[in-house]
């Protein structure tokens, strides 16, 4: 038996042009996200993809150098290779002498070896003088290192496109003349240092916002509306105030003739010649970094908290629980999601500090942001502050997909 | 919060406990901010409380900082000022409008992929600011935008949308979608049903997620500091120099400007959080 279709007032199937009507609908909606998305899309995300090929990326030297690559190839690097390869890079530095680009080429070389600075600007000097035919010894006659197979077993390790030299840095590693991963020297092992600081940082605010915001959020949602109100200031105007205000707040505060270190003297805990520094280390870092973050914590918890109706705390009072057992089995498991929620937050924010850290952290203070502009500012080793901003990024993702999945991404609250 | 009569004394100290441990964390929240205001009228020229002041001796106040401020030889101030407020006001005018109309696709129940959509949109307000600010530059380098007000108008235009976009969210989550109904079956077409109904209407969340925009942009360091050239420097930028540098006066009184100005916004804020709630409470 065939089901009588309900046909809409122009004599098309209802079912048809409700489908329809869904469908213009959908367009509707993504038309209007369209625009946003867009703009996102080429000036934030392909930018990052782009920061993520330029850690890797590594064909300028292949490019400056084409014909010696071509020619290193085929190499074993067993024994020296033969004169076709000298021939090679003799034709490649003539044109780079030619066109004053060499520069770029000895910091890549010097990169992979100690030793090449030298060796080029001494080799792109004498190279006017080189004849025609054996170019291998007259290359050798004018340092000694291309005769040695390390230099050259350098010059054909740069050969790949893409590397991965820049990621082992920002942990620590290097890939030693055999292609081996083994452990920076000593002294060259600074960034573990900095990833390992960055964590611990960002852990030990997270603990100190969630203790000082978890009794005044409380207080927040339980106290009658007008005083909250009041009080809710305290919290929301640091919350719209210029971070570099609340920093230079922190740095008086803070400094060796401040007030902070006045009253110190003043109780007696430290002499008047004896100071304690509380700035340009990491207690300036924790402390101004745990004052500016906690709004970020309050605000969430809050939110919870005020959804807790108080008359489940008297229901639990009234069923004999003291006022701790109360606390703990009732009011404690429904504000979870507010404590995942701040601490997330307050762990995210905390993790990519830049500003504050640089201002008062001084260098026992700085982060892996910090690190970061400076290879971006200073250093200018672009490739290599990509991949550390990468690592970066790639963490901070994973918290923020962990965030999606606890609390939903929708769920952020704002003032 | 006074205690009923018959509460127990160990109880009765344990809530003196915390309050007294909630009012030093409201302390430890706002002191530090009240620490400029004063620093800001000293009359000397370093940054601690002069004996003069801590006696209210009028002589250790003066205006002095502020008039360098306004007036001062080398003073970068003006032109900082002139750059912020252009990049913020174009800033928040593109967030604002990109921001406004994303959230209303994104709160329509036929929008597919709504939470994937909503995770990319609200990123840049969570990936750490010096990851955008590299990114971005690599960007405007490459577009030739680099040390343009252009460049920095369009970078502060993608990290103000996502505040936009979670409060115009949340004020449409209240939204009762019949009003518009009502407006088309009374044949108004959706272009002007918007404008006369629905905007109006979300009106409080549009304007605080404009004021957040404001804020992100008039505020933002990082991103500047990798584009800016000397003739795009800002407020943020120059404070950044100044503290590099050492703590000056100045400084303190532009900080204060700074404060006053937050407070002013925070103001604004509650008023259009509170109309919002009330305009909500209505539609229920």
């Amino acid at each position: 038996m065939s089901k009588e279709q309900i046909l809409s007032s122009d004599g098309i199937p209802l079912e048809q042009s409700l489908k329809k009507a869904e469908r213009k609908n959908k367009l509707k909606a993504v038309l209007l996200v369209a625009p946003l998305f867009l703009f996102i899309l080429i000036i934030y995300v392909f930018p990052i993809g782009d920061m993520l090929f330029r850690s890797v990326d590594d064909r300028m030297i292949t490019k400056m150098l084409p014909k010696t690559y071509t020619a290193i190839e085929k190499w074993d690097g067993k024994d020296l290779p033969d004169e076709q390869v000298y021939e090679a890079l003799y034709q490649d530095l003539a044109y780079l002498k030619e066109t004053k680009t060499y520069g770029k080429i000895i910091a890549r070389l010097n990169y992979e070896k100690g030793g090449f600075s030298s060796l080029i600007k001494k080799t792109v000097r004498k190279l006017g003088k080189f004849e025609e035919g054996d170019y291998k010894t007259q290359f050798i006659k004018v340092h000694k290192r291309w005769g040695q197979n390390d230099y050259l077993v350098a010059l054909k390790n740069t050969a790949p496109n893409w590397t991965y030299a820049k990621y082992l840095k920002g942990v620590d590693l290097k890939k030693d003349k055999d292609g081996n991963i083994v452990q920076q020297p000593e002294d060259r092992r600074i960034h573990k240092i900095l990833w390992m600081r960055t964590l611990n940082v960002a852990f030990w605010v997270t603990i100190f916002c969630f203790i000082l915001a978890y009794p005044i959020s409380h207080l927040l949602a339980t106290l009658p509306m007008k005083y909250s109100n009041l009080l809710m200031i305290c919290v929301l105007l640091p919350f719209w105030t210029s971070l570099l205000v609340r920093t230079s707040s922190w740095m008086v505060l803070l400094q060796q003739q401040g007030p902070i270190n006045d009253l110190i003297v003043w109780i007696g805990l430290a002499a008047d010649d004896n100071r304690p520094e509380l700035m340009y280390n990491v207690i300036g870092t924790f402390v101004a970094m745990t004052q500016i973050l906690l709004p970020f914590m309050v605000l969430p918890l809050y939110s919870v908290m005020k959804t807790i109706s108080p008359s489940l705390m008297r229901a639990g009072k009234s069923l004999g629980g003291t006022p701790l057992v109360s606390f703990v089995k009732i009011y404690f498991p429904l504000t979870i999601p507010g404590i995942g929620a701040g601490c997330l937050l307050v762990f995210i924010l905390a993790i990519g500090y830049y500003i504050t850290p640089a201002l008062v952290g001084g260098a026992s203070g700085s982060l892996i942001s910090n690190t970061i502009a400076y290879h971006m500012k200073s250093s200018l080793d672009w490739a290599f502050a990509s991949a550390l901003g990468t690592m970066l990024l790639v963490g901070v993702l994973a918290i923020y997909w962990i965030y999606n999945k606890l609390v939903g991404i929708d769920n952020i609250k704002l003032g | 919060m006074a205690l009923p009569n018959h509460t127990p004394l160990n109880y009765r100290i344990w809530h003196y406990v915390y309050l007294t441990f909630c009012g030093f964390v409201f302390f430890f929240l706002i002191a530090p901010l009240f620490v400029i205001l004063p620093l800001s009228f000293n009359a000397e020229q370093y940054i601690h409380f002069s004996a003069k002041m801590l006696a209210l001796d009028p002589e250790g106040f003066s205006l002095r900082w502020y008039e360098d401020m306004i007036y001062g030889t080398k003073n970068p101030w003006g032109l900082a000022t002139k750059n912020s407020l252009f990049i913020a006001f174009f800033a928040t005018i593109g967030s604002t409008i990109l921001g406004t109309v994303a959230a209303l696709g994104l709160s329509s129940r036929h929008m597919p992929y709504k939470a994937a959509f909503m995770a990319l949109l609200i990123s840049p307000m969570i990936v750490p600011l010096i990851i955008s600010g590299t990114a971005i530059f690599f960007f405007m380098a490459k577009v030739g935008l680099a040390a343009t007000h252009t460049g920095i108008i369009l970078s502060h235009i993608i990290l103000g949308t996502p505040f936009v976009v979670i409060t115009v969210t949340a004020t449409l989550s209240g939204f009762d979608h019949s009003v518009t109904r009502a407006a088309a079956s009374l044949g108004s077409n959706p272009v002007n049903t918007f404008m006369k109904i629905t905007l109006p209407l979300i009106m409080p969340g549009v304007i605080s997620g404009a004021l957040f925009a404001f804020v992100t942009s008039f505020d933002e360091v990082v991103v500047v500091l990798f584009l800016a050239g000397l003739e795009n420097t800002t407020i943020p930028i120059q404070m950044w120099v100044g503290l590099r540098e050492q703590l000056s006066p100045t400084i303190m009184a532009v900080a204060t400007c700074l404060i006053v100005m937050s407070t002013l916004i925070l103001v604004t804020a509650e008023l259009l959080r509170r109309r919002s709630e009330r305009l909500r409470g209505i539609n229920r």
